[in-house]
């Protein structure tokens, strides 16, 4: 009993948890290019006003603009609900498939974009095609650099994956560093984040996620953001739980959750530091290398794919 | 071992020397005496050898038996006549204007140092070594094939120095291969790149790992032997240098080449205990003798074609080294002997005519006969040799290659005749139209230097004719010496 | 102790390896390019410093300064000169565009690594795995040698062929003997300085360094 509670308990943490993650990193953002910058707890005050506002839609607007948002909120939450937070273990493991989470976030992605395209104005549709070029090259690379770590614990499962991860220790292998590299690449990519999107941008020529959003208001626009808002911490959670489980509770005890959650923290802290100074020191790449950049990702992680099977298994 | 000091040291010395020596005749001389020497040397060496078995010199680094004695002895021959042609030759080519006195230093002294590398190669006893000296022939000649600094001869060296650089890394990464093989047995040391330690604990080395080996060393040196489909810059290299180094190419580093892989081949094979270098050896052959004998149809330039019927008998050469019987040894060593004395008196000659009609491409030259006759006659009597017509050598090895296939792999003659009947007609394709014919006006006197083609005719027409008592004993030896490691 | 501390920095130099050998194919700059190259170098030189050290074989500190002087600084130097000086165009120009020649190299890897499967079975040295990667970064090497326009991107080419082949004898073996390793800089030495030679032939003679401008 006690465990679905704890479930439900992270899957929440995480739902709401996410807009005060990004309200940090702007935060941190603005203080790191001097500007003294909203309060940490500006997203929700977004996302209740957005809530409340009044719903206007396109006159073309098909069901598919109306439902749109409300499959890109569920299956990312669905999506969030695989990804272990502090404990690993959970009534629904077996469900906790990295074929599946890639699947929800395709299917979010899919949505997005065709919610971009339906009202048909010319910037929905720009975003929509750039979205899912850059979408068919991120997934093939994300799949691959998990993999390399679904071939070292012979499962796809990511609480199997985990605990085979916290067996072997801490070791020193290529492979996992490159698909480490590739799976941070390839996060910048989903997450729309410097250097391949702009999340705060609204120029035309360079926005890629942002374009397919601008026809929505009220509370399709609250639920996509929030969204993409949970979309960011799970991937954060995604590469600890993959890359840096230490800490994640195996048991239900409440001491060794509050460990779990309080080193959960910490990481996500440390995680969005590195990710601020890269978004200040970076700047946008043009948009023609975004498949360069890619296609890089996917060729590491392919490259730890290899490392794993000459270096490493052959030298067991 | 005073022989031996002579053989590697007059190559150097005189390579230093002429380094720095222009004068045209004087250098010339130098060259032809210090190759000379060696060919002296070389005799005294095979005397030694021949009487007293195999020989070891300086602690085992360098080592002389029946196989390489021969070829040792073959190489500084070859090397004297053709630094005897050169003489008149390149003294030709100054006057003319092709080079000037500073390329001719950078000749003479990068013929001494390919002749060094030739011998180096031959006698060293340590795998690394013979790899290296391969690699100091290719870049000696790289040089003298760019000699004229035509577009068309920067071309070929540069392609000649790449696709043999890269066939030559290989054969280095099929060396690492069998040190990693073998220093699991003989130490990490350099016994274990040591070819007659090698040799003798052949059965233990791990043959999958050998056979991975030889794969590499197989395509890396057989870039050097010029076996297709890694011939592509054989051609090249031999049209576009100097007639001299054509010959040496011909004659001389493609049969280093082919002896690398032979040695590598007899530990290959003794230590998998199977004929799986021989194959593979067999197959490359049989492939390159067919695809010469096809692109010989197609050239326009005489250097080019005969270069292709280079490809062609090495490509017999290897495929009858891959047979691997003691017959097939002899009569492979026998046809190197014979391809190599009769090939470099075919560009000896190819290489006068050249400076008589101007050109290297074949419809202009026309009525040598009438014109030259001396010149004439032997480019005709040249292609009748190689073409391997009785009574000369090449028939009486051909034969016996035959002979020998017959007795392991009767099915491979058919084929071995098929190429070598497609070459035959390439060759006399063109052939008797240059030869025969009106003389075109252009057509001018140059002072030819036949004396070294005669001889070598007429040492190929003796090996057809009777092999001397002393040198049938002679590759005797060296073929029950190579057959040893094919059982 | 030794031993797996030992394999732990081969496994590490061969992951390093074979990672610059991709970064070499996917590069589109030449000053990048020598950069890349320039890395390998150090880290082959690193690598073989540290096997050295671990396996207590002193020879391979001598072959390991050798690689820092020659490969790490000289040569990517010389290169360096050549291109300022002749005016190269800094564009790479590859023959087959880069993700068909990424996928090719993908292919390579993967290849030797079935043809080295069986001796891995095999042998009971711990740094066998090399092989497979030292025989992927040679194919690689020839792949950038096949599929790039200019005289110099093939110099590289064999250059990184070269390294390649230094690494399968360190990785695998701890290193030839010393006449092999000596005898195989002193060639990469003269093989540079022939190609140097070349470099300015090619230019005075074809008034580039294309190659395409070398075929009639």
């Amino acid at each position: 009993m006690m465990i679905f509670l704890v479930n439900l308990a992270q899957i929440l943490l995480m739902i709401l948890a996410a807009p005060m993650a990004v309200g940090i990193v702007k935060k941190m953002k603005a203080r790191l290019q001097n500007r003294q910058g909203a309060g940490i707890s500006q997203p929700y005050r977004d996302l209740s006003k957005l809530f409340g506002k009044e719903l206007l839609l396109a006159e073309n607007a098909s069901w598919i603009f109306r439902a749109a948002p409300y499959i890109v909120f569920t299956s990312t939450v669905l999506a969030a609900s695989v990804v272990p937070v502090i404990v690993v273990d959970s009534p629904f493991s077996w469900t906790a498939d990295v074929i599946a989470l890639a699947g929800f976030l395709a299917i979010g992605t899919f949505f997005t974009a065709l919610a971009g395209m339906d009202v048909g104005t010319a910037f929905g549709g720009m975003g929509a095609s750039r979205e899912m070029t850059f979408a068919a090259l991120a997934e093939p690379a994300l799949l691959m650099s998990i993999f390399v770590l679904s071939v070292s614990a012979q499962s796809t499962n990511l609480s199997v994956m985990i605990h085979h991860i916290l067996e072997a220790g801490l070791l020193l292998k290529p492979s996992i560093a490159f698909a480490l590299i590739a799976m941070l690449m390839v996060s910048i990519v989903e997450n729309g984040r410097i250097p391949v999107d702009n999340p705060g941008t609204h120029l035309e020529v360079t926005m890629i996620h942002e374009a397919m959003l601008l026809e929505y208001s009220g509370r399709h626009l609250a639920l996509i953001e929030w969204a993409t808002q949970i979309k960011l911490v799970l991937f954060a959670t995604l590469i600890f739980d993959l890359f840096f489980p230490w800490g994640i509770s195996g048991t239900v005890a409440v001491s060794a959750l509050l460990i779990a959650l309080g080193l959960w923290v910490f990481k996500l802290i440390v995680f969005f530091v590195l990710l601020v100074i890269m978004e200040t020191g970076l700047a946008k790449m043009r948009l023609f290398e975004v498949p360069q950049f890619l296609s890089t990702a996917f060729f590491l992680a392919l490259l730890g794919m290899f490392m794993h099977y000459i270096l490493e298994v052959g030298a067991q | 071992m005073y022989w031996f000091v002579f053989l590697l040291g007059a190559p150097l010395v005189a390579a230093a020397w002429l380094a720095f020596d222009a004068h045209p005749y004087r250098s010339a001389w130098v060259n032809k005496i210090a190759a000379a020497l060696t060919f002296i040397a070389s005799l005294g060496l095979a005397v030694q050898v021949l009487r007293h078995g195999r020989l070891m010199v300086w602690d085992g680094w360098f080592f002389m038996d029946a196989f390489n004695v021969f070829l040792v002895a073959l190489t500084a021959f070859v090397a004297t006549t053709t630094a005897i042609f050169s003489g008149p030759y390149m003294r030709h080519e100054l006057e003319a204007g092709k080079i000037d006195g500073n390329r001719l230093r950078l000749y003479h002294a990068m013929y001494q140092l390919f002749v060094f590398g030739m011998f180096l190669g031959q006698t060293s006893n340590n795998l690394a070594i013979i790899w290296l000296s391969l690699e100091i022939a290719t870049l000696a000649t790289v040089l003298l094939v760019s000699l004229y600094r035509t577009p068309g001869s920067i071309a070929a060296a540069w392609k000649y120095l790449i696709i043999c650089g890269v066939g030559i890394s290989l054969a280095l990464f099929g060396t690492a291969t069998l040190f990693f093989a073998s220093s699991d047995v003989l130490g990490h040391g350099e016994a274990a790149l040591t070819w007659t330690r090698l040799y003798a604990s052949a059965d233990q080395l791990d043959p999958t790992v050998m056979r991975l080996a030889f794969v590499f060393l197989m395509v890396g040196y057989g870039t050097k032997v010029g076996l297709a489909p890694m011939h592509t810059w054989l051609p090249d290299a031999h049209a576009e240098g100097p007639t001299p180094v054509s010959a040496v190419l011909s004659g001389l580093l493609l049969n280093l080449a082919l002896y690398a892989l032979v040695r590598c081949k007899m530990l290959v094979d003794a230590s998998t205990g199977t004929h799986f270098a021989g194959n593979l050896m067999m197959g490359f052959g049989l492939l390159s003798l067919l695809v010469a004998a096809f692109s010989l149809h197609k050239q326009h330039d005489i250097k080019r074609m005969f270069s292709f019927s280079s490809i062609e008998h090495m490509g017999l050469m290897t495929f009858t080294f891959g047979l691997g019987t003691p017959v097939a040894n002899f009569a492979a060593m026998l046809h190197m002997t014979t391809h190599s004395l009769v090939k470099s008196g075919i560009f000896f000659t190819v290489g006068h005519a050249a400076q008589v009609m101007g050109t290297q491409v074949m419809s202009d030259i026309r009525g040598l006969i009438n014109h030259q006759p001396g010149i004439g006659w032997g480019l005709l009597i040249g292609t009748c040799a190689i073409a391997g017509f009785p009574p000369f050598g090449v028939f009486t090895s051909e034969f016996l290659i035959f002979s020998a296939a017959l007795q392991s792999y009767p099915w491979t003659v058919s084929i071995l005749l098929i190429g070598l009947l497609i070459a035959v007609a390439g060759l006399f394709r063109f052939v008797p139209d240059m030869t025969y014919g009106e003389v075109p006006e252009h057509a001018k006197l140059v002072h030819a230097n036949m004396l070294p083609v005669y001889i070598h005719f007429s040492l190929a027409l003796l090996l057809g004719i009777s092999i001397p008592g002393f040198l049938a004993s002679w590759y005797h030896q060296a073929a029950a010496l190579i057959a040893g490691g094919a059982t | 102790m030794s031993s797996e501390l030992l394999q732990q920095i081969i496994t590490m130099g061969a992951a390093l390896m074979l990672l610059i050998s991709f970064a070499l194919l996917s590069q589109k700059r030449m000053l990048s390019l020598l950069h890349w190259f320039a890395l390998q170098g150090i880290v082959l030189a690193a690598v073989t410093a540290l096997v050295g050290y671990t396996s207590d074989n002193t020879e391979l500190y001598i072959s390991a300064t050798i690689t820092l002087m020659l490969k790490g600084v000289l040569l990517p130097w010389v290169l360096w000169k050549i291109i300022r000086q002749m005016h190269v165009h800094r564009e790479v120009e590859p023959l087959v565009n880069i993700p068909m020649t990424m996928l090719i190299a993908a292919a390579l890897v993967v290849f030797s690594y079935q043809v080295t499967l069986p001796i891995e079975h095999l042998s009971h040295l711990i740094t066998r795995n090399t092989i497979a990667v030292a025989m992927a970064n040679v194919l690689l090497g020839m792949l950038m040698m096949i599929t790039r326009k200019k005289a110099i991107t093939q110099v590289i080419g064999f250059l990184a062929i070269e390294n390649s082949l230094f690494f399968a004898g360190v990785g695998a073996t701890y290193g030839m003997p010393l006449v092999a390793e000596l005898g195989v800089a002193f060639d990469v030495l003269i093989a540079s300085v022939v190609f140097g030679l070349f470099f300015y032939h090619i230019r005075d003679t074809f008034e580039s360094l294309d190659l395409n401008k070398m075929e009639k």
